[in-house]
């Protein structure tokens, strides 16, 4: 197998944004050809990942597919490989993009073209991310996220999407540059900045809880959690649908995979001595966030929130440090990748309708619009985590996990629960059920075509998963145990080390 | 002696051009055009003859005062190429402000010679002769503009204030003299005796005078009034060519007399270069002119070459003559779209008149967001890895405080290039420009838009170029 897949899927989105710029299409012919190139590439990409998943041999706990090449003078390598871990984010990336590219026809009106392009290059970064084995490389691609995600907001968002915009921006690039600093300290420490290698290697203890803070400083802002989560709302907010849908269900997962692939792995001492840290803001995600969520009367702020407090059970479940916490952390973020995005396509279908995301706006739209009331009924029920649905898996295995290690810390967390269920069920009924008292809702019509295809697409795995979470515990069980394996060693041998200077 | 001659033909052939094309100015009438190819034909002849002779070893010549090394050779390279973009791109500019004359491209090329001096120079008496003519030219070319009092103010100011700081340059060069008895580079470090506190002085005049001319704080005074005041050809000029030659003689200086005495200097050029990047992003964002803000911006750069500079290492040097390079690259980019900035014969140089260039052009916006993303550091652009560069070999040297005010300075500085993104992508359209840009314009527009953003797909090729300069 020497044909560099890996490579391809991140090159592919490139040379498709490549042809949509050059590609004549404008305004009066609405952009047809643009359109198609998009489509096409990103199916193809989807097909490709989908290929990639079967020659993915999921019994063995090594990176696979890797590729390196010599990139600059050998102090950085260019190194992709995907492990069970990368690659359901990478399968997330490519299922959401051409859903999100479909749906543009309804949410995107003006400059087409380029915002085509934005969320293809979007697509190979993020891609990149998920892939790559060197630390250089992986602030690269990190980084390199934000133009495109800065542009999405700021050209095609809503009233205040100027100042939402400029405060995405800021607030992770305040928060990455430090992670750039962490990662040059560990290449002059080390004398390596390749993952596979540190992993073996080993990073010196004393050294460690300042590296772990600086790369907790990069994913805290990018999860986002309490207290640097407020940039989320307002992008969220500001951006257009589609942009929405990528930063929930592709951009937020960056900081968890980042959490397991480098906070765990690289820095084992560190992410033991901060537990504390990370259960309690992540406690007070849950908690205080949801409470946040259920006075929201703007719909997609209210989701947004709500994410906000799904990111939380994410970070706990995978600093929990078990089997089942850190498995259902990762198929907490693919059902919330799903989740999220279809909740954010659900509002933006009302917004293209009324103009309006007040919940107050609407009331009584079930009997206007039957099909979407089953359509939202089906996501906000994996929202809360009903069994059946891919979000019980992730929040009862997260659960599971965390009461391995605190009871408390896990009866806490079991309240976002039922918080969850209040405001997104309270949402649904204000939204869907009561009287018709807006006139204006008389105008509006039910989903048409392209919007159940879209929404069904999410909602098929959301109740596959459900049902039958087999095929993605299989895939990232055995990185898993690798990982835990690898953490309890190294923890183990630290502890040991320290007793003897306490004896000494 | 006479040997020597043998191996600085390039500035033999650039005095001999400059004297032959004054002599055509004066008996050719109307010669302004010919003269001014003509000097960019001289100026590719004499990079070729840089190209033919390259040194097998380090050159010293005519006793000792003047140095053919690698680091000359590169640095003279990176000098001329950038003068030779420069008098490109701006002939338009100079035909429609009525300054096309034959003066011009001569004065600029007088300032090219005196900068290879400067770069080669191994003797105090030598660096300054060719300081003071290039900036003798550059007090000229500031206010070429004469009948434009604000041209005319920015000359007056950066001559009184240069003509300062020459002063206390040559002041320096004397107490230098005075306590190791000689002006040879080389003398000076074989007669440094511990602790002379004169010696001292005597290199921090040298570096108030040399910090000057790169516009570190505290010296950068005149920085912001000259870029805006000058004719925008000339800030070009003035933002890319001299700091090249001062960066140069800077490393020389440094690294060469004065490397026993890291001491002494090393605290001194942290402090210039923490407050030039501190200073340069906090008071470019009130700036409401482009070319003020470019002045704000290359002073923040500025800090930054410093911060590689401070190192006391080559890897330090060799990561600031990387950051020169790539900043060139952009500062180039970034002219030729204010040069293409024109409707009706008329240039604009305010950041309002961006305001949605998207809309009408949509490729020049697009150049100018990969340039700006790039000042400001974000990867995958070539400003990402000059500034990854600096980092590494400030932290290899566990500077972390300089890590961290550049990190911060870095994150500041984004706002105000943000800002600039915003104004073109996000506001609403203007009138459009004109569109009749000649080709020198859209080469260098393309080529530097080009080697910023492919940049990271061959990044060692700079690093393995300026990995053979060696100073130390």
């Amino acid at each position: 197998m020497n044909f560099p897949i890996l490579s391809s899927l991140i090159l592919l989105p490139l040379v498709g944004s490549l042809f949509i710029l050059f590609v004549k299409s404008d305004a009066s012919t609405n952009y047809q050809s643009s359109k198609y190139v998009a489509i096409f590439t990103s199916f193809a990409n989807f097909f490709i990942s989908i290929y990639l998943w079967y020659l993915f041999d999921n019994s063995i706990s090594d990176f696979q597919f890797v590729e390196e090449k010599h990139w600059l003078n050998g102090f950085v390598n260019y190194k992709v490989g995907i492990d069970g871990i990368s690659i359901l984010f990478i399968l997330l990336t490519t299922f959401i993009t051409p859903l999100s590219i479909i749906s543009v026809n309804n949410s995107i009106k003006s400059r087409l073209k380029e915002f085509l392009i934005a969320i293809l290059v979007m697509e190979s970064l993020m891609i990149g991310v998920f892939c790559s084995l060197d630390l250089v490389i992986f602030y690269l691609f990190f980084e390199g996220g934000l133009i495109p995600m800065f542009l999405i907001i700021g050209i095609w968002g809503g009233e205040r999407r100027i100042y939402s915009a400029f405060k995405f921006f800021l607030f992770t690039l305040l928060g990455s540059v430090l992670m750039l600093v962490a990662i040059i300290t560990i290449y002059w420490i080390s004398g390596t900045t390749d993952v596979i290698k540190l992993y073996e290697l080993g990073i010196d203890w004393k050294y460690q809880n300042l590296l772990w803070l600086a790369f907790f400083s990069s994913f805290a802002v990018k999860t986002p959690m309490w207290p640097v989560h407020t940039w989320l709302p307002d992008a969220h907010v500001e951006a257009p649908t589609t942009g929405s849908v990528f930063l929930a269900a592709i951009l937020l997962k960056l900081a968890g995979y980042g959490f397991i692939r480098f906070s765990l792995g690289l820095f084992p001492v560190a992410s033991n001595f901060f537990t504390p840290l990370i259960y309690s803001l992540s406690l007070i995600a849950i908690v205080f966030i949801s409470l946040v969520a259920l006075m929201q009367d703007d719909m997609k702020k209210l989701i947004a929130y709500s994410s906000v407090a799904h990111m939380g059970f994410v970070t706990l479940g995978i600093f929990t440090l078990t089997q089942q916490g850190i498995e259902g952390s990762i198929i907490q973020m693919i059902s919330h990748g799903l989740v999220s995005a279809a909740l954010f396509l659900c509002v933006g279908v009302l917004y293209d309708r009324t103009h309006s995301r007040l919940i107050s706006t609407y009331g009584g739209i079930v009997s206007i619009m039957p099909k979407y009331a089953v359509v939202l009924m089906i996501f906000t029920l994996a929202a809360i985590g009903l069994p059946g649905t891919s979000g019980f898996i992730g929040e009862f295995l997260i659960l599971l996990g965390t009461f391995q290690k605190s009871f408390i810390v896990a009866a806490i967390a079991s309240l976002g629960v039922i918080f969850a269920a209040a405001y997104m069920l309270w949402l649904y009924k204000r939204v869907i059920f009561g009287n018709l008292i807006n006139k204006e809702l008389f105008k509006i019509s039910d989903l048409n075509r392209s919007e159940i295809f879209i929404l069904w697409c999410l909602a098929i795995p959301t109740l596959f998963f459900g049902f039958y979470p087999d095929p993605l515990i299989n895939t990232i069980e055995v990185s898993i145990q690798d990982l835990i394996e690898m953490y309890d060693l190294n923890l183990t041998s630290y502890l040991e080390s320290n007793q003897d200077t306490l004896i000494k | 002696m006479i040997e020597n001659l043998n191996f600085i033909y390039p500035e033999i052939f650039i005095s001999l051009s400059i004297m032959f094309l004054l002599l055509l100015g004066v008996f050719k009438k109307n010669s302004s055009g010919l003269i001014y190819n003509l000097s960019i034909i001289f100026l590719i002849f004499t990079l070729a003859l840089i190209f033919n002779y390259p040194p097998k070893s380090n050159l010293y010549l005519f006793n000792n005062t003047y140095v053919i090394d690698y680091f000359s050779i590169f640095m003279k390279i990176l000098t001329l190429c950038s003068g030779i973009f420069v008098l490109v791109v701006s002939s338009k500019y100079l035909k429609i402000f009525k300054i096309f004359q034959i003066e011009y491209s001569i004065l600029i090329l007088c300032s090219i010679l005196g900068m290879m001096v400067m770069i080669s120079s191994y003797d105090l008496i030598v660096f300054y002769v060719g300081l003071e003519l290039q900036s003798l030219s550059l007090y000229v070319l500031a206010s070429f503009n004469r009948d434009q009092t604000k041209s005319s103010e920015a000359g007056l100011k950066y001559f009184v204030l240069s003509a300062l700081s020459s002063g206390l340059l040559l002041y320096g060069c004397s107490l230098i003299y005075g306590f190791t008895g000689s002006t040879n580079f080389i003398t000076i470090s074989e007669n440094i005796y511990s602790n002379q506190v004169g010696l001292t002085f005597g290199i921090v005049f040298i570096l108030v005078g040399l910090a000057f001319k790169i516009s570190a704080v505290p010296f950068h005074m005149w920085a912001p009034d000259v870029y805006e005041g000058s004719p925008t050809s000339v800030t070009l000029f003035f933002a890319v060519v001299p700091k090249v030659a001062a960066l140069a003689i800077f490393i020389r200086f440094l690294y060469v007399p004065f490397v026993n005495m890291i001491d002494q200097w090393q605290i001194i050029i942290i402090f210039l270069s923490i407050a030039s990047m501190i200073f340069g992003a906090v008071a470019a964002i009130g700036q409401k002119n482009l070319k003020r803000l470019v002045a704000y911006s290359s002073i923040g750069h500025m800090g930054f070459v410093l911060a590689g500079l401070s190192t006391g290492v080559n890897e330090g040097i060799q990561s600031s003559i990387i950051y020169i390079s790539i900043y060139l690259v952009m500062n180039l980019g970034l002219f030729s779209c204010l040069f293409m900035m024109k409707r009706n014969d008329t240039y604009y140089e305010s950041i309002e008149d961006l305001s949605g260039l998207s809309k009408n052009h949509p490729l020049i916006s697009l150049s100018l967001l990969i340039i700006l993303f790039s000042l400001a550091g974000i990867p995958p652009m070539a400003g990402f890895f000059a500034k990854f560069y600096i980092f590494k070999a400030v932290i290899k040297e566990s500077m972390y405080f300089l890590a961290i005010t550049g990190l911060l300075s870095t994150v500041i500085s984004a706002f105000y290039y943000l800002r600039i993104i915003k104004i073109i992508y996000f506001d609403p359209e203007k009138e459009k420009y004109d569109t009749d840009y000649n080709i020198g314009l859209k080469i260098s527009l393309s080529l530097s838009t080009l080697l910023i953003l492919l940049y990271f797909v061959f990044p060692s090729m700079l690093v393995e170029i300026v990995s053979r300069i060696n100073i130390i």
